[in-house]
């Protein structure tokens, strides 16, 4: 029986410069944030990421760890627009950019998982997509119907991130928030250095009583390794074990406006161990 | 003296009437409780969410956590019932041109934009498969433009080009501004002007618009609320959000 336990900086030890990295959950909604911040500790750069981006995008835009970026939007939720997200695009700063419909991005990850190489679609034909993605082909059908398609090329991962609620040692994970977004699509669009992070691993018989059978939505032939990440989602939600925090939340979007600020917020809570960053959010960091 | 974001929500409304046992998606508090008003009054049959991950059932005040769950939308089930035609959303946008072309992506060109706003979103996809309306809180020759910077909704004439299916679906059904109504109910299918509300003058609308409105030799007054629907919306707003949402 294999232990899939891990740190975060073991994971991130797996990553290789100029490398495809998924990230799970939904703008700044359960984000595997404990594994970004070991990947701003880490001298990792040229990064591809596919994301429904949050603040996961804003800080690895912001350190210059980007080369590329797969994305259908940029959002904190209750803010709108990310900060550095926004300050990076303004400033030209990531080379590459694949900008697609909320629903293209879900099919390329699919398609991927599938192992296909494309999953036909009407969204984006008619929109700039098209006109911003060359590389976007068509498709016919070959029915009567003749209808010209997308052909959502597949988002095939190096490796891919999400955090979930719990898990056991040997991968089996669970959601019990409202959502899992796209985290099961992420794992499959990525054939190896899948990892989940969590809240709690818990016993694999203890699984049913932490939330109904419908949680199970991803079991341990999807996962190679399993971080225990209590707080790990923080400063995104990950319901229901915690809500976003909110006044986090709008520290940091300030603290992004202002380059000396985001250097004293890089100072107190990014450039020490994960342990140390919530201890500094527990005092509101240290003097 | 009616309250404007009262004459928006309801114009808001409007726009769902006659859709029946469809998901109402409204982004925004005046959408939203545009599709809740339309539901708690002429339009029982349709579905609206929380803006989370569920359907809930009877008049669930924008802000309360006191739902009744009729259904689970999580964004996967979002997209098949966008995909399956069962919604109509009513969206933001930060331009719109004379056929109905959208952006919320960037100001600017894309590569190297003046502002970076939210990204296409799902856009493309909302326009291509299901009704579309759009919300306006404030209308300037800064959104109603010539031509839009990254066209994120499609509007009629991209439709039309984009093969018969997406042609006979595309449907933008309304957008809704502090000012006024617009439709595309014009035989070029370009932007026309359905109401203005009470006490907007017909050539302001026209002078704020930064494009060729078609103007009807006679404008409606956009309605006022019912009696029913004011007292509809203290329940639905009963902390006054709408207007925040827009300026008198």
């Amino acid at each position: 029986m294999v232990d899939k336990r891990c740190t975060e900086d073991e994971a991130v030890a797996e990553l290789a410069d100029g490398m495809t990295i998924g990230i799970g959950g939904w703008a700044s909604r359960r984000k595997p944030m404990s594994v970004v911040r070991a990947i701003l500790r880490s001298p990792l750069k040229d990064l591809t990421v596919v994301s429904y981006g949050g603040p996961d995008v804003g800080l690895l835009a912001a350190a210059g760890k980007l080369r590329k970026l797969v994305y259908g939007f940029v959002s904190l939720d209750t803010i709108a627009l990310e900060p550095h997200f926004r300050a990076a695009r303004q400033a030209g700063s990531i080379p590459q950019l694949v900008e697609l419909d909320e629903g293209m991005l879900q099919w390329g990850l699919y398609a991927a998982a599938l192992r296909l190489p494309f999953l036909p679609t009407r969204a984006g034909l008619g929109s700039d997509v098209m006109r911003i993605n060359p590389h976007l082909r068509t498709v016919t059908s070959p029915y009567e119907d003749r209808e010209e398609l997308v052909a959502m090329p597949a988002l095939a991962l190096d490796a891919a991130f999400v955090h979930l609620n719990r898990a056991d040692a040997r991968g089996n994970a669970q959601f019990l928030g409202p959502d899992l977004y796209f985290d099961d699509l992420f794992l499959g669009a990525a054939d190896t250095r899948r990892f989940v992070s969590c809240e709690r691993i818990v016993a694999t018989g203890d699984l049913l009583a932490e939330g109904s059978f419908h949680t199970l939505r991803v079991n341990r032939s999807m996962v190679d390794g399993v971080i225990e990440a209590p707080g790990g989602a923080h400063f995104t939600s990950c319901e229901p074990d915690y809500g976003r925090d909110e006044g986090f939340q709008r520290s940091y979007a300030e603290a992004a406006g202002d380059p000396d600020e985001w250097a004293g917020f890089r100072a107190r809570y990014l450039e020490g161990s994960e342990a140390e960053y919530h201890r500094a959010v527990r005092s509101g960091g240290p003097a | 003296m009616t309250a404007l974001a009262d004459i928006c929500v309801v114009a808001v409304a409007e726009a769902f009437r006659g859709d029946g046992e469809i998901f109402a998606s409204g982004m925004g508090t005046i959408p939203m409780l545009g599709a809740r008003l339309a539901r708690a009054t002429f339009e029982p049959d349709l579905l609206v969410s929380d803006g989370e991950a569920f359907f809930v059932d009877g008049n669930l005040p924008i802000g309360s956590t006191e739902k009744v769950v009729e259904g689970w939308i999580p964004f996967r089930s979002v997209f098949d019932t966008l995909w399956g035609g069962r919604r109509h959303v009513v969206m933001g946008a930060s331009q719109l041109d004379r056929h109905g072309n959208q952006n919320i992506a960037n100001i600017g060109s894309w590569e190297r934009p003046r502002a970076q706003l939210l990204g296409v979103r799902g856009a493309p996809g909302n326009t291509a498969n299901h009704a579309t309306s759009y919300w306006v809180p404030s209308h300037t020759t800064r959104v109603f433009v010539e031509q839009v910077d990254m066209v994120s909704g499609i509007g009629y004439e991209r439709a039309a080009g984009a093969g018969p299916w997406i042609a006979a679906h595309h449907d933008i059904r309304r957008v809704v501004t502090n000012k006024a109504v617009l439709d595309f109910e014009s035989p070029e299918r370009v932007a026309r002007l359905r109401s203005v509300h009470p006490g907007v003058a017909v050539g302001q609308v026209v002078e704020l618009t930064g494009f060729e409105l078609i103007v009807p030799d006679d404008v409606a007054t956009t309605r006022r609320p019912t009696a029913d629907e004011l007292a509809a919306l203290e329940v639905l707003d009963p902390q006054g959000l709408r207007h925040r949402e827009v300026k008198e």
